[in-house]
């Protein structure tokens, strides 16, 4: 088997938010190419972790190398530009409401290629046509489309610069199964179509079995005993089906198990 | 749940109590210390990319379009009332004195000096600070300004640079608007309903009034437009999630944008004296002070 070239490369990351530690020592590698979903349950950190990998999140120890450059001593300007490498396709979409779909789509090419102006509006129709909305929304805003557009319009935003890594934080949540599916079938398109590295944060079983080729488990922090690494799992979605730890093997059944007990236990010491 | 892990650490007894509360002073204090640091590295960073990099013309435009032409009708009227409620106030007191001519002299040199700037300030801390710290806290919220900064783009240069431009160039403008109107305003009290001769009243207001009143309340008018701006969008970047947050961030910033701009009133109006002790040394006002 050809190994494949790392392009993100995260070593001993801790991340606290104030004093809440967030994350706990996480490693991980990620090859070209590659589609990662990240699960785990609510409030484990996997979004943290997807923001820190473009530095919306400063780590207070550990760091990433994007691309062979350690991320945390890239200055201002750098950043910026190696930002423009990724795409983020955030949970609630996050459009700029102030905007019609139009500037949303148009925004970071006028930002970073504002010479090239003729070709903008090619580039933005060609990727509402990838994403299957139609020209009719374009004079829109945000909020008059439904979630399910709106996840689009983003996506059609995170691509409009060709980014070599795609990091989506919750694609599917929220949506119906019919939706999720179309989002789900639209990551695998694009993978295939822009030969991208992806990042898929998700707790969602389905699209990390239909999207991912490897799945990493993030456990919450403050449930784990000192010594327990807070990746639980991290293999391909056949493998995670046949995981022996009863964590895993509890999320991947989406069944609540002892943790009904635990819950109890936790708010009668409240 | 903050709330609930602190009330579990809290000691019991008396020496419990005294160390609970050193405690509290001391987080306190070292919060309100965290949040001047914050502050001015806020403000260094937006003055950073004011030199570096101008907004686009199209941003800035929109942005001065909501900030100073829709407060302009607000602010001329509250202008217009303050000028009359000034002369209603003075009347009987000058009145007593039998020196209601002079009453031209009075309500025209507070209003330049004044009511004008800080009336405009306030108007726009009321209608421009806190939508604007409303705006941002729920971009901020809805992950719209990690998006700008996914996209290489930088928050402050995108959405602080423009809205502290506007709110700077434009407060002159405002305040020179509720100077005028409130001219208008207390000239027109006295003159048709309280019947002071006009002759008198507009001699006066020459006599005591000069082009430096003015400039003073311009001058002043200009630190309270970079106080709102600054502090407004600052309350807005560090919101605290949900609708109470965004709530908040726009009362904080109305707040603290009026008690910046009443101190930084006094602060200013004594500096400004002293200029002008140092500029005109010989001139009347100078040497009554």
């Amino acid at each position: 088997m050809v190994v494949a070239e790392p392009i993100l490369d995260v070593r001993g990351l801790h991340v606290h938010f104030g004093r809440q530690q967030v994350l706990r020592d996480i490693s991980l590698t990620v090859s070209r190419g590659e589609t990662l979903a990240i699960i785990g349950e609510s409030g484990c950190g996997k979004t943290v972790l997807l923001k820190t990998l473009i530095g919306l999140v400063q780590p207070r120890q550990g760091f990433i190398v994007f691309d062979g450059q350690r991320v945390d001593r890239l200055n201002e300007q750098q950043l910026a530009a190696e930002r423009t490498r990724f795409g983020f396709v955030f949970q609630n979409s996050a459009l700029f409401d102030s905007m019609t779909i139009a500037e949303n789509i148009l925004f970071p090419l006028r930002q970073h290629r504002a010479k090239e102006r003729r070709q903008h509006q090619q580039e933005m129709l060609d990727r509402l046509r990838e994403v299957g909305l139609p020209t009719s929304v374009l004079t829109k805003r945000p909020a008059e489309l439904s979630g399910g557009m709106r996840k689009r319009v983003g996506l059609a935003r995170a691509l409009v610069m060709r980014p070599e890594v795609l990091l989506y934080d919750e694609p599917t949540t929220g949506l119906d199964p019919i939706v999720s599916d179309v989002i789900n079938e639209l990551m695998i398109r694009t993978r295939e179509s822009y030969d991208v590295t992806s990042i898929i944060v998700t707790h969602d079983m389905k699209t990390a079995h239909k999207v991912a080729d490897r799945v990493v488990m993030l456990y919450p922090q403050a449930r784990l005993d000192t010594d327990e690494p807070q990746i639980l799992f991290d293999g391909s979605p056949t493998e995670i089906d046949r995981a022996k730890d009863r964590r895993v093997a509890q999320f991947v059944r989406g069944e609540a198990g002892d943790r009904l007990m635990e819950m109890r236990k936790e708010t009668s010491e409240d | 749940m903050a709330t609930g892990l602190e009330t579990a650490t809290r000691r019991r007894g008396l020496l419990g109590g005294i160390y609970d509360s050193i405690a509290d002073v001391g987080g306190a204090v070292l919060n309100a210390v965290a949040t001047l640091g914050d502050m001015t590295l806020f403000t260094w960073r937006t003055l950073t990319w004011l030199a570096t990099r101008l907004p686009r013309r199209e941003t800035l435009f929109a942005n001065m379009y909501q900030i100073g032409v829709l407060s302009l009708p607000v602010v001329a009227l509250t202008g217009t009332f303050i000028g009359m409620v000034l002369a209603v106030q003075s009347y009987t007191q000058f009145r007593a004195f039998g020196l209601e001519t002079q009453l031209g002299g009075v309500i025209n040199k507070s209003m330049f000096r004044e009511l004008g700037p800080v009336l405009a300030a306030t108007m726009l801390a009321g209608r421009v600070g806190s939508a604007m710290a409303a705006e941002l806290g729920t971009m901020r919220v809805t992950e719209q300004i990690d998006a700008l900064s996914s996209m290489g783009a930088n928050p402050i240069q995108y959405l602080v640079v423009p809205r502290f431009l506007s709110c700077l160039l434009l407060i002159p403008s405002l305040t020179i608007m509720a100077v005028f109107m409130g001219v208008v305003g207390g000239m027109v009290y006295c003159i048709f309903v309280l019947d002071i001769d006009t002759q008198h009243y507009w001699s006066n207001s020459q006599k005591f009034v000069e082009n430096w009143d003015l400039l003073y309340g311009v001058i002043k008018s200009v630190f309270f437009g970079a106080t709102i701006g600054l502090l407004s969008c600052y309350r807005g970047f560090h919101c605290e999630p949900g609708a109470e947050g965004v709530g908040s961030a726009a009362t904080t910033a109305f707040v603290q944008s009026f008690v910046v701009i009443i101190v930084l009133d006094l602060f200013l109006s004594i500096l400004l004296d002293q200029v002008y002790l140092i500029l005109w040394p010989q001139s009347p006002v100078a040497l009554s002070l």
